[in-house]
């Protein structure tokens, strides 16, 4: 199903002088956890510390989530599987540059907008900390700095790109679990990929976020999964929160004016 | 490693500590490889392997050795690989006795040295195996390189090619390992014999003239008592296989740090010389001349050593060094016993040290029994640390924990520290050589800031203030100093040398002072200059050939021209074993270097790692030396034989075999002989540094559990790189310790709470993950449980917590003197260590309990 979106997706405001949409296919099959992507995101955008040194518990994970201040994150999930034995997943998370981004769509400043990249990027020296953009997102990516107030997330490194080199994570990723590119062909690539994967015998291998007629109308970050999207912390099914919102604005009104019209026949059958 | 088609990895978790050459596996594995991790504990490189093998920490010599047993049983082997390429032929001295026939000991143990005489391990015929008159070192083992001990073999040593003889190499093999069965690995290792034989079929069906096998290992394996023997095994299932020379093939050593391979290369090991050449002993080499003649092989390009060695003195010594002061052999200092880093440090504690460089190091973190060096620093007079930060070796003696608990003050210790602040590497350029012997160059990306200064400046610089404070001295003594060639160009605000020129003369230059372009150049008369041979060539043609940064797609898949491979460029070693006998690929899958008829030549996708001209039936002529004395055939052109050696006659302290021997502290006896561990292990029974009970040992169970110590992928090794810096402090935040649900239960350690970990040297504290990563062990039908612990801690940075090194005792191996940090015993019960004096109590408590001797301060 072809989602009506409310406002315009890549290209719309770029009058065809937008490059190609760009992107990032997380292959999580070979990724090692080695969390080089989250410090090199760090590293290249100036993120601070993300909160105090506290171990976790939570496997290698002492990140625990993407936030203002971590832009990547790294899961780990340990998995007893009886006679499969053991398995630990990675996964490295980041934004998803989103098709119909809800970020984008209720922020009232324009600080969030949509690149010629087709990325999705906060403006910080217009971003006023509002917070709109925070439970508009569907997978709690953004996030407000708490001792700055404004909104922060992952720009798919909108520098770099500007300047032709790819994003950090993606750079610094050694065993090209993190590939940066071309959407359409890195969706050509991640399907070749499950393909042979599949082949191999890895039947649970699937992609998640690549096919634009999801709720989000797909994600310019899509992943290559070995279980469902909930074992990684991922929603299954994310909808833009801002999908529903003119049916929603629709029958809000249609019951106003309904209750209106109810007062109005009250007054009315009063006036005798 | 990426054209492998099985991957062993072993003694190595190299997804966490190698993750960049790990993408090389992942490409293997993308095109079809099977990839096995054997290691104690399921980690991030367990994650992406086909097959994950759970073994005992300590037990992989009885893995390994089954699988040469199934291989030689199993008729598995790569017959004419072996008999050609490998000393499986060759016949051993009738004097020989092997540990089947001693219960544990070769023939030749000196029980009251704890030394071999290696006599009796001689190729049958070859006499005494070359020794010199007065030779000291085959003893103490201090001086041995890259080319083993002095043997010469004179002529081609006595075979039988049908492998029939009872004393060739090859059932002498065979006998030796009969024993270790897929029943003894499931006894000993704790691995299912089902899941053993898995591995050994992959191993073997992934070997031969169609398909290779390689190996990857790092200090999982060289962290023993025993640590060389293990590698020792791997290659003699690498050359059974025929996986040696040949593309994905190999045994990967993989290094720690960015340059290690450059610093044994370079040498920072006192008992080395550049290019692998043997420090001097102090006695037994009173001239150039013995010198020369002990050390020069009868085969193979250790034949050379007069051009090897007179060319560095010539590097070090220029105009001064002559024919007649023997080129100034004799400013070179000598050894005279082991001065490797434990001994010095106990000498240290000893108060026979005064004064110590520390470049890079944090010896009160990263060394085993940690806090033995932080006392031993507290005696010195004077100590240099430069480093990036404070490191724990740098403030030891104001903030360490030794201060705490009371048993250093402050003011009693005399130690004059100086930090002088490091230049990190993207603050200077210079050259790393990485695992695979590639030399590559680093541009300066930005000017150190304040004081921060490079290694090279502050060694160029120290050394022309001593040579200014020297200039009036008549002082034979300081000659070697003051005529050191010391000139380096230099550039900029603060004279920075240049590291090309230093670069330029490693490569070393001709009579005509233009730089050489292969060690074959090499003159032995004085007029030929290198500061180390195997690198010559780095510099060819007066270029650096270190920087060559040719993308891969614009070249060969061999990419010869990414960086410099020592020796010659060449990617792979012994290439011409990837040939069989004539000189043809063993198959076209796995073509590499092969005989051009027409040409006369060896040529391939690979410099040749053979004299490009010699024909494959080659016969040396009568009297030929050097390589010109090694058949066309024989491959391992350092070697005197030209064989891959399954039998090694000299050159190693602990046998000419790999025997299993048990960790210095186990809860098991060793079930294969009478002889517990390596007889030939050095030990340092003294104060802070007891060793628990042997198994069997009534007050045994004070220290219960098998215990391993390793790296994380957040931090760097003693962590004075990553502990101080928020985005990796805040990854892997606290110390922590990893066990089983089961151990947690027995011992009621709770999830993200605390645990105390005890041994006879100290107590330390971790936060507790209990995790199925750790599984427990069936071990001679008791359960075996074993405790991970990162070492990364310290008590300064962002990220503090105990050191693990602080648990190790002191034990090593005799070949390299390397510490068994892999494999211990321990105690661990719930809740936080005791502070202060509470601290050495309970450790002297535990150590009353298990019948130790009293350390002198326990009254």
């Amino acid at each position: 199903m072809k989602v009506d979106l409310p406002t315009p997706t890549f290209g719309g405001g770029y009058d065809g002088q937008a490059g190609p949409r760009m992107g990032f296919f997380t292959d999580t099959s070979i990724c090692i956890g080695c969390k080089a992507c989250e410090v090199a995101c760090k590293e290249w955008n100036l993120v601070p510390q993300d909160g105090p040194l506290r171990l976790t518990g939570d496997s290698y994970d002492n990140t625990g989530a993407l936030g203002a201040s971590t832009w990547r994150h790294v899961a780990f999930v340990e998995q007893q599987r009886g006679d499969e034995g053991l398995r630990w997943l990675m996964s490295s998370d980041v934004c998803k540059h989103c098709s119909s981004a809800a970020c984008l769509e209720v922020c009232p400043t324009g600080a969030l907008f949509r690149t010629e990249f087709g990325t999705v990027v906060v403006q910080p020296d217009i971003c006023n900390g509002c917070g709109y953009c925070v439970p508009a997102c569907p997978f709690g990516v953004i996030d407000r700095r708490e001792e700055d107030g404004r909104a922060f997330k992952c720009t798919l490194c909108y520098d770099r790109l500007r300047d032709g080199l790819e994003p950090a994570c993606a750079k610094a990723c050694p065993t090209d679990s993190i590939q940066f590119g071309e959407l359409d062909e890195l969706r050509g690539r991640a399907e070749r990929r499950v393909a042979t994967l599949r082949g191999a015998g890895v039947g649970e291998a699937r992609l998640y976020l690549e096919d634009e007629a999801d709720g989000i109308g797909g994600a310019g970050a899509f992943f290559l999964l070995l279980d469902e999207p909930e074992v990684y912390g991922f929603p299954p099914d994310p909808v833009s929160t801002t999908r529903d919102l003119p049916r929603l604005w629709r029958a809000a009104a249609l019951a106003a004016g309904t209750l209106l019209a109810a007062v109005a026949t009250a007054f009315v059958g009063q006036r005798r | 490693m990426a054209n492998s088609d099985c991957i062993l990895i072993q003694g190595s978790n190299m997804a966490e500590c190698h993750p960049v050459a790990f993408q090389w596996v992942v490409e293997a594995k993308q095109r079809g490889a099977k990839v096995i991790h054997v290691d104690p504990r399921f980690t991030r490189t367990s994650a992406l392997a086909d097959l994950h093998v759970p073994l005992r920490a300590g037990t992989d010599i009885v893995f390994l050795g089954a699988i040469v047993n199934h291989v030689l049983e199993n008729e598995r082997w790569f017959r004419d690989y072996v008999v050609r390429y490998t000393n499986a032929a060759v016949i051993i001295s009738e004097d020989f006795a092997d540990t089947e026939d001693l219960d544990g000991l070769f023939s030749g143990f000196d029980p009251e040295q704890g030394t071999y005489d290696d006599t009796s391990w001689q190729y049958a015929g070859a006499g005494d195996g070359g020794h010199a008159e007065g030779e000291h070192e085959s003893e103490t083992g201090q001086h041995f390189g890259a080319l083993g001990a002095p043997t010469g073999v004179a002529e081609p040593p006595e075979q039988d090619e049908t492998l029939q003889h009872p004393r060739c190499v090859f059932q002498l093999l065979r006998r030796h390992f009969r024993r270790y069965t897929p029943e003894l690995v499931e006894r000993v290792c704790g691995v299912p014999a089902s899941q053993f034989l898995q591995v050994a079929e992959l191993l073997c069906e992934n070997s031969g003239r169609e398909r290779t096998t390689s190996f990857a290992y790092a200090v999982g394996w060289t962290q023993h008592s025993v640590g060389a023997q293990y590698i020792r095994t791997a290659a003699i299932l690498q050359l059974l296989l025929g996986n040696i020379g040949r593309p994905g093939g190999g045994i990967m050593a993989l290094r720690g740090h960015a340059s290690i391979q450059g610093s044994t290369d370079i040498p920072t090991l006192y008992n080395l010389l550049p290019g692998y050449i043997p420090m001097a002993h102090a006695e037994g080499y009173p001239d150039l001349a013995t010198y020369i003649e002990q050390h020069t092989k009868k085969g193979g390009f250790w034949g050379h050593m007069d051009t090897y060695l007179i060319s560095l003195l010539k590097a070090w010594w220029g105009e001064k060094a002559t024919a007649d002061n023997d080129w100034c052999y004799d400013y070179l200092p000598r050894i005279s016993g082991d001065h490797s880093t434990y001994r010095t440090a106990m000498d240290m504690l000893d108060g026979k040290v005064r004064g110590f460089f520390l470049l890079g190091e944090n010896p009160a973190v990263g060394s085993a029994n940690a806090r033995l060096h932080r006392l031993a620093m507290a005696k010195l007079d004077w100590l240099v640390v430069r480093d990036l930060v404070e490191i724990e070796s740098a403030s030891f003696w104001r903030d360490g924990p030794e201060i705490e608990t009371g048993e250093l003050r402050t003011e009693d210790i005399a130690t004059e520290v100086f930090l002088l602040p490091a230049a990190s590497h993207v603050e200077k350029e210079g050259s790393f050589t990485n695992t695979q012997r590639l030399l590559q160059w680093r541009e300066k990306a930005l000017d150190p800031k304040g004081d921060c200064r490079s290694e090279l400046w502050f060694m160029y610089h120290l050394g022309g203030i001593i040579r200014e404070r020297l200039a009036a001295s008549d002082d034979p003594k300081d000659r070697p100093v003051l005529d050191l060639t010391w000139d380096y160009p230099t550039s900029g605000p603060h004279a920075d040398p240049d590291a090309e020129a230093v670069l330029r003369e490693i490569n070393g230059w001709g009579p005509d002072g233009r730089a050489l372009s292969a060690f074959t150049e090499l003159k032995a008369d004085g007029s030929t200059v290198c500061g180390c041979w195997i690198y010559c060539g780095c510099y060819a043609g007066e270029v650096n050939q270190v920087a060559r940064r040719k993308p891969r797609d614009q070249q060969s898949w061999v990419a010869p021209e990414w960086g410099w491979a020592w020796p010659a460029n060449r990617r792979i070693l012994y290439n011409r074993a990837s040939a069989d006998p004539d000189g043809r690929p063993w198959s076209e899958r796995k073509r590499y270097v092969w005989w051009d008829e027409q040409a006369g030549e060896w040529t391939g996708e690979d410099v040749p790692d053979f004299p490009r001209t010699k024909p494959p039936h080659y016969q040396p002529p009568e009297g030929a030396t050097a390589e010109d004395a090694n058949r066309g055939d024989e491959p391992f052109i350092m070697q005197v034989d030209g064989r891959g050696a399954l039998f090694v006659p000299s050159g190693l302290q602990d046998g000419p075999f790999p025997a299993h021997y048990e960790p210095r502290e186990t809860p098991f006896t060793n079930p294969l002989y009478g002889q517990q561990q390596n007889p030939t292990r050095q030990e340092y029974g003294r104060p802070g540094n007891r060793y628990h009970p042997r198994p069997g040992d009534p007050e045994a169970d004070t220290y219960p559990y098998v215990f391993t110590t390793y790296r994380l992928t957040e931090h760097h090794t003693a962590g004075g790189m990553s502990r101080f810096q928020p985005y990796l402090a805040e990854l892997q935040p606290e110390m922590f310790c990893e066990v089983s649900p089961a151990l947690a239960a027995e011992r009621g350690l709770v999830h993200g709470g605390w645990a105390t970990i005890v041994t006879a040297r100290a107590a330390i504290e971790a936060r507790v993950l209990v995790t199925d990563r750790i599984r427990p062990l069936t071990v001679e039908g008791r359960t075996v449980h074993q405790v991970g612990l990162p070492y990364h801690w310290g008590s300064r940075g962002l990220a503090t917590g105990d050191a693990a090194n602080d648990l190790l005792s002191i034990v090593l191996d005799p070949n390299v003197h390397i510490q068994e940090a892999k494999a211990a015993t321990c105690d661990i019960r719930p809740g936080r260590r005791p502070r202060g004096a509470a601290l050495p109590k309970l450790v002297a408590q535990y150590r009353m309990r298990a019948g130790l001797e009293a350390d002198a301060d326990e009254g």
